[in-house]
């Protein structure tokens, strides 16, 4: 590649070439929380991408040690309650550097679960507490396979900690996928930024 | 938008309009090629650099190659001209030698941080003339000045063991002024070569 195609790459005007597994993101919606139970994504969900991939920018929980969490929805919404097997490792160190460890959390997996799914520890709700991260899901609109999913956040933990997540699952449906909801596992969401991107791949 | 451009979008080939503005896609902001750099810093509003509210993420995207073997490690901005943010954070690593004499995966003390302004280490390169680590860094909100400002990220490794290392590393800036530069060095020994992409990726 080579011109003014290949001067373009990844600048925000003219033409460019599209991308051959690059995985550009493709802005589709945005949701900022205020004192919200809950933040649901009903729209641009489909077979436009073969991947979506949510972003969460400092989510402030209203409650203090609530853990943020998620669930798919393979009826626009009516219900979120698709079921789920997952994993849940998380690095975990404290201020006062008196605790520091790598885990995988029984606590916070699903074995063909079809309650939310936590994609954090139990983040604080001072002022200045906050959460963020991603998550990804592949192929929601396949009807023939599972729905894999990859998340990674960091969260500011109650307890004056960093709490680093990694989760990763299925959901074990062969249903499409058109819906996904967040929430908080008490309280609201008192404030934060939730975006939907589509991966050109 | 019409036509054929119109049509391309999303596809995986052809031709297709950048999103206005950056439109939520990565916007390039600024790319820096190392020649033996003891240093490597993005500074907002400094040649070229936006490091502000322009963009919720930021990311950086590094291959490095070192003078010597050490570690890559980075550091930030909040206010000032020091790189010093309180920060505490979590190192983890997977490592596997090429003689497979070590294959295992745990949580590394010695690279954390806990309330420190010391710099965050990210990776273990070493020098060989073909190797090199590479690896991603997400900066949350640098701007903000209500909450901590988070970091992730993760880097495949050349040790000099010789193996492969996979590190990961998430942490906050604990401040509530903005961060409004990054730095990246060596524990020893300068950047000898390689590039560190920052991208911008908006929310509109």
């Amino acid at each position: 590649m080579s011109g003014i195609i290949a001067q373009n790459l990844l600048d925000g005007s003219g033409l460019v070439k599209a991308p051959e597994g690059g995985g550009a993101w493709n802005f589709i919606s945005k949701q900022t929380a205020s004192s919200d139970s809950t933040i649901s994504f009903t729209s641009g969900i489909d077979s436009t991408y073969r991947e979506y991939l949510f972003t969460f920018n400092n989510i402030h929980p209203a409650t203090d040690g609530a853990e943020f969490k998620f669930n798919l929805s393979v009826d626009t919404g009516s219900n979120y309650n698709v079921t789920k097997t997952t994993t849940h490792i998380y690095a975990f160190h404290t201020e006062a550097d008196d605790a520091a460890s790598l885990s995988y959390d029984t606590s916070r997996d699903l074995a063909q679960g079809t309650g939310f799914q936590n994609l954090t520890g139990d983040t604080g709700n001072n002022n200045d507490q906050s959460l963020s991260g991603s998550l990804q899901i592949f192929n929601p609109s396949s009807t023939t396979f599972v729905k894999n999913f990859l998340a990674n956040t960091n969260s500011y933990y109650s307890s004056d900690s960093s709490y680093n997540s990694y989760v990763s699952g299925y959901g074990n449906t062969t249903s499409a996928v058109d819906a996904i909801q967040f929430k908080m596992s008490t309280g609201n969401i008192d404030a934060g930024d939730i975006c939907l991107y589509g991966l050109t791949t | 938008m019409t036509g054929i451009i119109s049509d391309n979008v999303g596809r995986p080939s052809g031709l297709i309009k950048a999103a206005s503005g950056g439109g939520g896609v990565w916007t390039k902001i600024k790319e820096i090629t190392a020649s033996s750099d003891s240093t490597i810093s993005f500074v907002d509003g400094t040649s070229d650099v936006v490091l502000d509210s322009t963009y919720p993420i930021y990311v950086f995207k590094f291959n490095i190659h070192p003078s010597a073997d050490a570690r890559l490690q980075v550091n930030f901005r909040d206010g000032g001209s020091s790189y010093d943010a309180t920060k505490t954070s979590t190192f983890w690593e997977a490592s596997h030698a090429e003689d497979e004499g070590r294959a295992e995966v745990g949580y590394v003390t010695d690279y954390d941080l806990a309330q420190s302004t010391s710099v965050q280490a990210l990776a273990y390169v070493s020098n060989g003339n073909e190797e090199v680590s590479a690896g991603t860094l997400h900066l949350f909100s640098p701007s903000s000045t209500t909450f901590v400002k988070h970091y992730i990220c993760r880097v495949s490794c050349h040790h000099s063991m010789p193996g492969s290392i996979d590190t990961f590393i998430a942490g906050y800036c604990n401040v509530t002024a903005a961060i409004d530069g990054v730095q990246f060095s060596m524990s020893s020994g300068n950047i000898d070569a390689g590039t560190i992409k920052m991208y911008g990726i908006g929310d509109s």
